[in-house]
């Protein structure tokens, strides 16, 4: 059931060709405002290029795509003050510490913020003097996500998010994630995880080769899929192993 | 989420272009290959270079076992203030000889006989060091015939010498060296740094991420490049001091001289930056930019009149170090600091190396990449 919000981003007929290549096939899609919408699919499939055009990192071959009312042609700054962008394999100044690197992009943002608050967010004000390249990488994925945050975003677009991370730090990014959308933001985040895009996403749309192969809400897509005659071989038992792991290590987050 | 205001007036790419600055000196100055080539290094060539002081020639001239000693022709030699007189078995000064280590070996020998001179005066010299040799040839050639004229000397000499040593500014080598290591600490910087940050910040995708953000690329570049310029003039300002304080590094104009060095360096590391954009542009991977960066500064170290003078190049050499843009920079900063002169007078350093400055950014524009 989709109640009639108002389009955020529309993604219309888009194409990417690299020389003979064509990733990404003409696909069209909406995204509602102040929902959580994610783009599933193996790795190949696309997603990571359909989000990059889209957060006007990359050019698109054709198609048109309008985010809040703004051109991704014409508007680009416009949009790029407007949405957090999180990005897969990122880096930043190694050398520097995680409240040198918040200045930085305050900076580039033109905002002031409150660099504690925004770092304990991701459960890591103890690391605001630690340079970047003592991270390790789930806690690099981490300050990633908080940097999405800085110029309070109407969107924030989130590239796998929880790769590479142990099941407290998902748990709690997920939770994050849901207090991101809860104050008013929309969240766009393409995964390979489907327990994340079952767990956080009200409508997703699955891509592969280029193409979105179905689009709709998880519980629809899961109906239809059980409604067909599908039926899962293994009995589901009440628990399952992650639920054991997290039962006797704690939820809270552990440093690595 | 704390309500952070982003407020509604104009963005400013002036403020984001200065954080990148400031992030961006802080990393330079936590890099060590930055700090070792752009002071340490210079530096201890500087301290070096400073403690050996002095210009003055140094002859070594060996004394034959068998050299007679009581002779006005060896008091003459013994007098000489460049002669360093050396006593070794002979053997040894015979391999000495011939490896250049000493530049002669004299042999005066006391004739008895009338007939001919009463003092033969053996100089042996080497290919080895011919220069050394031809210095002592003469000095002997000299004493000789003044003890020929003390013996008989004309009624009306057809000339006399009159030598005169003015009082000149001591050429010492630190006002050789300093700034030929002020070339060198710049030319790392601006090859060396720029070529590598370039490349890490785009492989590591850091620039990546500043896309996403509203500033635009020309401040990108321009934030770095202060901050690659501020840092290079600290540590010039910091060589110049230390080599005119310790060392006695002569500034003939003083603050003015110290100035006009520093804008000159200024233009140096410009120049230099676009040979490092360059490099970054085009080097495949990480492993191949030392190799391009040392094929464009190499070169300069040794033929550009960094440690020495080109003038010991041999001719067919010297064309090569005519070309190089940081033989204009090292001559022009040793004209403004020894010599005084004004900013006019050394243009044709200036000319040559603007003309590399458009050459290099030109080049530069088309190869530089941004991902």
């Amino acid at each position: 059931m989709s109640t009639h919000r108002k389009t955020i981003i529309s993604v219309n007929d888009l194409w990417k060709q690299y020389g003979d290549f064509t990733a990404v096939k003409g696909i069209s899609f909406e995204v509602h405002e102040g929902e959580i919408f994610g783009l599933l699919g193996p790795n190949g499939a696309g997603k990571t290029t359909t989000l990059e055009i889209i957060e006007t990192l990359r050019e698109k071959s054709s198609g048109e795509i309008t985010i809040d009312g703004l051109n991704v042609d014409h508007d680009q700054n416009k949009i790029k003050k407007i949405i957090g962008v999180q990005l897969q394999a990122a880096g930043y100044y190694p050398n520097l510490t995680l409240l040198e690197l918040l200045n930085l992009f305050s900076g580039l943002y033109n905002v002031s913020i409150d660099k504690k608050h925004m770092l304990s967010l991701v459960g890591l004000e103890d690391k605001s003097k630690s340079r970047y390249k003592s991270l390790s990488g789930g806690q690099k994925q981490r300050f990633s996500i908080c940097t999405t945050l800085i110029n309070n975003p109407k969107i924030v677009f989130l590239d796998e998010p929880t790769t590479g991370l142990d099941p407290q730090a998902r748990r709690n990014l997920w939770q994050l994630i849901r207090e991101i959308r809860g104050k008013g933001a929309t969240v766009v985040l393409t995964t390979h995880y489907m327990d994340e895009a079952e767990e956080l996403c009200e409508r997703v749309a699955v891509m592969d080769n280029g193409r979105i192969l179905t689009m709709n809400s998880p519980d629809h897509l899961i109906d239809e899929l059980v409604a067909s005659g599908f039926e899962r071989k293994k009995e589901v038992k009440k628990a399952n192993l992650e639920d054991v792991f997290l039962h006797m290590t704690g939820r809270e987050w552990k440093d690595e | 989420m704390k309500e952070s205001k982003t407020k509604d007036k104009e963005y400013s790419q002036l403020r984001a272009m200065f954080s990148v600055t400031r992030a961006s000196l802080r990393s330079i100055t936590r890099s060590p290959s930055a700090v070792v080539f752009s002071i340490a290094f210079p530096l201890i060539f500087i301290v070096v270079f400073g403690f050996i002081g002095g210009n003055n020639i140094s002859v070594s001239v060996g004394v034959h076992p068998e050299c007679d000693t009581a002779n006005e022709i060896y008091s003459v030699m013994k007098g000489r203030p460049e002669v360093k007189l050396v006593r070794k078995p002979l053997a040894d000064m015979d391999e000495d000889l011939l490896r250049g280590k000493i530049s002669a070996i004299v042999r005066i020998e006391k004739k008895s006989d009338t007939s001919n001179a009463h003092l033969l005066v053996h100089v042996q010299t080497s290919s080895a060091s011919q220069e050394g040799g031809a210095i002592i040839t003469m000095l002997m050639s000299h004493a000789v015939d003044k003890a020929n004229l003390a013996k008989n000397p004309p009624p009306v000499p057809e000339a006399e010498l009159r030598p005169e040593q003015l009082e000149g500014r001591a050429f010492t080598s630190i006002d050789f060296i300093l700034p030929g290591m002020l070339g060198f600490s710049l030319l790392s910087t601006g090859v060396f740094g720029t070529a590598f940050v370039f490349y890490n910040l785009r492989s590591t995708l850091v620039l990546k991420r500043f896309f996403a953000t509203p500033i635009r690329r020309p401040f990108i570049v321009m934030g770095e490049a202060i901050s690659r310029v501020t840092f290079a003039t600290a540590t010039s300002s910091f060589i110049i001091i230390l080599g005119h304080y310790a060392f006695g590094f002569t500034l003939i104009h003083g603050l003015l001289t110290f100035f006009l060095m520093l804008v000159l360096a200024f233009l140096g590391l410009f120049v230099f930056m676009g040979f490092g954009f360059i490099v970054s542009g085009v080097a495949p991977n990480e492993s191949v930019i030392p190799v391009l960066a040392n094929i464009i500064t190499l070169p300069q170290f040794l033929m550009a009149g960094t440690f020495f003078p080109i003038d010991v190049f041999p001719s067919w050499l010297q064309p090569i170090t005519k070309i190089l843009p940081l033989t204009y920079l090292n001559d022009a900063m040793r004209k403004i600091a020894f010599e005084g002169v004004s900013f006019f007078e050394v243009w044709k350093d200036l000319l040559v190396l603007g003309c590399w400055g458009a050459v290099v950014y030109v080049i530069a524009s088309r190869v530089f990449k941004w991902e």
